[in-house]
């Protein structure tokens, strides 16, 4: 293999490590989905350095032209997240159709509760909305730095 | 189970009491509805004024339209969905009002007016004649007595449904997508715990079928919708088909969820 190709791939894969590395520094990218990634961009590192490698992999699987396998392979990868990322839609989705229906039935006991006793008076005024919000989301963002 | 669930400490008796005026706190009549403002009303109170004691509840399944208030002020309980869910999600929402309150049995009636109350006890007794029976399905094609008018493709489709439920299932389906069911305590607490989603009525026989539950077809009249417009168009009934087969054919390949039978014991 040219050596230019050798270190065009070469510096396509550590860009795409140090990419990933400073998406989950700046926690843009939780260290979940930045692990798989991860495994893709050292994969590639690997077989550009390691040219030996890619010919024996290109040689077994009957492709000629050794950079050839090194796209396949990053293809490979690729779709291997886009299965990943289709799953963890469907988990989100799995995960929001809950909530609403809790959150439907938790409103429709509230309504009825309120219907039920409306001389009662409520001695604490609720909490703004605004401080809610933002002490959950600090809560979050302790955890994360845990 | 596929969802942890704690909601033992749970209660919405209150449901069962004071609110419905017409309570009888055992049977729970489902009706999920999107934008059905036009027919909601006459269904709410068909259902309320129908020999068969019952509770109802909309599901508004994130409706833009006054469907809730439509719903509301003919006398049913609303739970509005936050956005729309789609049929399964709704009608699971009913699944979980069901279990949370201790209904004994529970209906789904559509919005639409597609479906006649006075039929609920036709298929409520179905169920009560039979304890082993979990799920009494209201048949349009059972008998030739009630003339249905569908359109060509719809009709096809649902033969094809039946055709393939049929085999699958090693028995005699002939209405595999009708929404007008009941179900007993066994049932709620199944499709509590797991429901299909876009398009629920098919998979569900064979999840039905596969957790060891079972059912029977019974005939029943059924109207065509008196408004609103079917969430299957036909552009989307390609859609559908391919869906509830991968659906069908994923289901045979899965583990049914297990439910203890010996854990239903009733509130009265």
């Amino acid at each position: 293999m040219h050596a230019r190709i050798q270190i065009a791939s070469i510096c396509f894969a550590i860009g795409m490590v140090v990419l990933v590395v400073e998406l989950v520094r700046r926690r843009r990218l939780s260290e979940k989905y930045a692990l798989l990634w991860m495994l893709a961009a050292s994969a590639l590192l690997l077989l550009a350095v390691w040219q030996h490698g890619l010919a024996l992999i290109s040689q077994a699987v009957g492709i000629y032209y050794p950079p050839t396998a090194f796209l396949v392979i990053a293809f490979s990868f690729a779709l291997l997240l886009l299965l990943n990322f289709s799953i963890a839609a469907s988990r989100l989705a799995e995960q929001t159709r809950m909530l609403a229906q809790r959150v439907a039935l938790l409103e429709t006991e509230l309504a009825t509760q309120r219907l039920r006793a409306p001389a009662v008076e409520v001695p604490e005024p609720l909490v703004p909305a605004t401080t809610v919000a933002r002490h959950s989301s600090n809560r979050a963002s302790e955890q994360h730095t845990l | 189970m596929r969802y942890d669930d704690d909601r033992d400490g749970r209660s919405f008796d209150h449901v069962a009491d004071p609110t419905a005026r017409r309570s009888a706190g055992r049977l729970l009549v489902v009706v999920p509805a999107y934008n059905e403002e036009s027919s909601i009303a006459t269904v709410v109170s068909q259902i309320r004024e129908c020999s068969t004691p019952c509770d109802v509840v909309v599901i508004d399944d994130g409706s833009t339209d006054a469907t809730a208030s439509e719903a509301r002020a003919a006398g049913a309980l609303v739970v509005t969905l936050p956005f729309n869910l789609g049929i399964g999600g709704a009608v699971q929402t009913g699944f979980l009002f069901a279990q949370a309150n201790g209904y004994e049995y529970m209906a789904q009636v559509d919005g639409d007016g597609q479906h006649s109350p006075e039929a609920l006890e036709v298929l409520l007794r179905a169920l009560e004649r039979d304890p082993n029976l979990d799920m009494a399905c209201g048949s349009r094609f059972l008998t030739s007595d009630y003339a249905y008018r569908a359109s060509t493709a719809r009709r096809l489709g649902i033969r094809l449904f039946a055709f393939s439920l049929t085999h699958a299932l090693h028995r005699r389906i002939t209405d595999p997508t009708s929404g007008f069911r009941v179900w007993n305590r066994r049932a709620i607490e199944l499709f509590a715990a797991g429901y299909p989603h876009d398009y629920p009525e098919v998979e569900s026989l064979l999840m039905l079928h596969l957790s060891g539950l079972s059912f029977a077809e019974v005939a029943v009249p059924m109207h065509r919708r008196a408004g609103g417009r079917s969430s299957i168009t036909s552009a989307r009934s390609g859609y559908y088909m391919l869906k509830v087969s991968l659906a069908l054919f994923a289901g045979l390949l899965r583990r049914p969820i297990a439910v203890a039978p010996a854990r239903f014991e009733p509130k009265v």
